[in-house]
């Protein structure tokens, strides 16, 4: 092409294919110049403040505490090893965030679709307070003003269907392992298998082989354990005024998961809203037609062919509450956000926590983007 | 032609949609239940056990935080001076055909009424005019701006008032100047958004252009831009504004501002937001045009100016309004780094020993502040998209 340009006859200034190119180089040429320049200061201004470069730091001992932690962690534990357990937190906050927020953004969405006038103006309400604020000072305001409202601690209040509702923190009855649960998944996954496999080889037997197989499985494991699967542990305050036991959650992630589950759920309301009345109308209709009642045709008929217009948004907002867990750090919930500025704070590498900052949110988002993608696809193959 | 249904059905009324069907019956009951309860404690903690004087102690440090009290005159100027242009902006983007009637139009009605009401309420004197005269400003703007012919002067108008405003708030030729750490609150919040969304826009249009372009090293530039910045949260965006831009400076300048460093953070985050705006917008515009202004012999820079911008940003105008929205709430991250924007001034208040315990009171003011901004803008947004509807 460059070729052919100068041997034009064309003088080489007239000729539409160089303007094109010049600039481009001048900007790749600009790029650079500025980079350079940049990177000249960066490392002068390092080399002055005396801050080496390199990512040695990070298996250095982090020697900060962190409030909570889903993998081991302990103070004389590295810096990756840190930044692995805010990575972990982040996650947890997304994850059953994006799922609460499902939920809440489904059933306000469909609210202020309903005939009902009390529902439909509870979810407008609900809607323009939550979208028109700003996310921080919502998340404050659980912390601050919401937490205080639950029951003190120290006044020992009594359990609500096993859990404990109070100022510091919630606690639910969860599961734990006991002495015979190996034994337990052992012999279930063994009746699971053996059951399918008479299933493959005696194809239309009336009797449902794998149901008698399970059953086996389940009276032989009782038989030889003699303890149920799994153990449910119930959570208890100590004198100390701590909560034990069961699963708990801190005031500082619930304050985040409801904040973020109530402020993104409020955006995908609406786009759930605007799906659902992008669907014809005539398929309300056919579907009352055929007899369907108004909740079937609507969980049936209408939602799967909004799914389409509602998905690509939705994976916005999603993206939207990853970007919103970094807020944590406002009321004090360890999330990667939190924990690499804690680093920055001591090790002062400011390069190298920028780095990972960028590199770790891009992935995350990427792996929503990605699986979302797939997702969408997925509707896109029964669309005819 | 149309045909109006006959009137064989009246619509049900408001109590009758309530308990029409067993389901919406059972809904009704069972809402009214869980929010009753809810309403009343929220009524009775509002009038009996909320501590409202927290508010009026602390009016100024949420307006203009620790601005200096021997200049707050230069705001109240300030302030005149946005109400009369905002009204002139206002009124001169209504439908031109409609004379204008102030017996006939609810908004100026609701605006004398509210004067009035300041009027007659117990206040200082001084605190009574500083809120009425920009109500009063507001509603003499809009009637210059609905009779004079001032659309085409609005750009004009903006770039000067735009920049007495800044002379006003912050000083120098020959007013004595405000350090930027004392601005603070309201005064804040609304600086960092309006500055950070003026900034924004015109690399926000150039990003638009540069990932739709056709010349590689332009496109990849412009995509990485957008992606890396709209994949990243804000916070991060403004920890590497605030400690990597002294860091990329040559060493022997001065540390900047970081009032500016923030605001240029925003303003950086904000346009990759608009960048996918103003693509969508410009997707959107059918084929035709841009080959009819090729047909024309117009030069590409007209084409873009004239023909392609102008329709793109009409279409993605409500989406524009939701950015700015957007912007308007991101300015409380500000309050992270240690500004006392609105949201950071009420955490000092909150701070102080007087007032402890007050987060109720002050977090359910300073909500309906940004309620009330973000409830303007989207009106605003609304009028105009009705106003270009009009024109088409």
């Amino acid at each position: 092409m460059l070729i052919r340009i100068l041997f034009n006859r064309l003088p080489l200034l007239r000729d539409v294919r160089f303007w094109p190119i010049a600039g481009q180089a001048g900007l790749v040429l600009l790029l650079v110049g500025v980079g350079t320049l940049l990177g000249r200061n960066l490392t002068q201004n390092l080399h002055q403040a005396g801050i080496p470069i390199g990512f040695d730091f990070l298996s250095a001992p982090a020697s900060f505490a962190i409030g909570e932690y889903l993998i081991p962690y302990s103070p004389s534990d590295s810096i990756a090893q840190a930044l692995l357990v805010g990575l972990a937190n982040t996650l947890r906050v997304t994850i059953i965030g994006i799922i609460f927020a499902t939920l809440v953004g489904f059933m306000i969405g469909i609210a202020r679709l309903s005939a009902n006038p009390l529902l439909h103006q509870a979810a407008t309400l609900y809607i323009e307070i939550c979208r028109n604020t700003p996310l921080l000072l919502q998340l404050l305001f659980w912390y601050f003003v919401g937490f205080a409202q639950l029951p003190h601690i120290e006044t020992q209040p009594s359990a609500i269907a096993g859990s404990y509702i109070t100022n510091r923190g919630i606690a639910i009855p969860w599961f734990t392992l006991t002495s015979g649960s190996v034994t337990w998944l052992l012999l279930l996954s063994l009746g699971l298998l053996a059951g399918i496999g008479l299933r493959r080889f005696r194809q239309g037997d009336r009797p449902q082989w794998w149901v008698a197989t399970i059953a086996i499985a389940i009276l032989l494991a009782a038989v030889l354990t003699q303890t149920g699967p799994l153990a449910i542990d119930l959570p208890r305050i100590s004198d100390t005024n701590q909560l034990e036991g069961g699963l708990q959650f801190s005031p500082e992630f619930t304050s985040l998961l409801v904040g973020l589950t109530l402020f993104i759920g409020s955006f995908i309301a609406e786009i759930v809203r605007a799906g659902i009345q992008s669907v014809p109308q005539g398929q309300w209709e056919a579907a009352q037609a055929l007899g369907l009642k108004s909740p079937i045709a609507l969980l049936t008929v209408i939602v799967p062919q909004a799914l389409p217009a509602i998905v690509p948004p939705l994976t916005n907002q999603y993206l939207n509450l990853l970007k919103g867990t970094s807020l944590a750090i406002a009321i004090g919930y360890p999330d990667l956000y939190f924990v690499a500025n804690t680093t920055f704070n001591r090790a002062g590498r400011a390069v190298e926590t920028m780095l990972i900052l960028i590199i770790t949110y891009l992935s995350t988002n990427l792996s929503i983007s990605l699986l979302m993608n797939a997702f969408n696809r997925s509707l896109q193959i029964h669309d005819r | 032609m149309s045909l109006d249904p006959p009137p064989l059905c009246r619509s049900p009324r408001w109590t009758q949609k309530l308990f029409d069907t067993p389901l919406n019956s059972l809904l009704s009951v069972v809402f009214l239940m869980a929010i009753v309860p809810g309403i009343t404690a929220v009524l009775i903690w509002a009038t009996t056990q909320a501590q409202w004087s927290v508010l009026a102690a602390n009016v100024k440090l949420f307006l203009v935080g620790r601005y200096p009290v021997e200049w707050l005159w230069r705001l109240r100027i300030a302030v005149a001076l946005l109400a009369l242009v905002g009204g002139m902006a206002w009124g001169s983007v209504q439908r031109p055909q409609q004379p204008w009637q102030p017996l006939r139009n609810r908004s100026f009605l609701i605006g004398v009424a509210v004067a009035v009401g300041i009027a007659v309420m117990p206040m200082v004197l001084v605190a009574k005019l500083s809120l009425m005269l920009p109500i009063l400003l507001v509603l003499l703007g809009d009637g210059l701006g609905r009779n004079l012919p001032l659309l085409r002067w609005l750009p004009l108008l903006g770039v000067v008032s735009g920049a007495s405003l800044l002379w006003l708030i912050r000083g120098g030729l020959g007013l004595q100047q405000v350090a930027t750490a004392n601005w603070g609150g309201l005064l804040l919040t609304l600086f960092t958004a309006a500055v950070s969304l003026v900034l924004s826009f015109p690399l926000g249009v150039l990003l638009a252009f540069g990932r739709q372009s056709s010349l590689p090293v332009l496109r990849l530039t412009s995509t990485i831009y957008i992606e890396v910045l709209r994949g990243l949260p804000l916070i991060g965006v403004l920890f590497m504004a605030l400690v990597m831009l002294p860091l990329l400076l040559p060493p022997d300048w001065t540390r900047p501002d970081p009032l500016i460093a923030a605001t240029l953070g925003l303003a950086m985050t904000a346009a990759a937001y608009l960048a996918e705006v103003v693509r969508g917008g410009l997707q959107a515009i059918p084929r035709g045009q841009l080959e009819a202004a090729r047909a024309l012999g117009l030069h590409p820079v007209l084409t873009i100016a004239l023909v392609l911008l102008p329709q793109a940003l009409r279409l993605v105008l409500p989406a524009l309004a939701g950015e700015a929205i957007t912007l308007f709430k991101t300015t409380t991250l500000l309050s992270v780094f240690g500004f006392m924007e609105l949201l950071g001034i009420s955490s000092s208040v909150l701070a102080n020993p007087d007032f402890i315990g007050r987060h109720a009171e002050v977090y359910l003011f300073i909500g309906a502040i940004y309620w009330a901004f973000c409830y303007l803008i989207s009106r605003v947004s609304q009028s105009l998209e009705n106003r270009l509807l009009d024109s088409r």
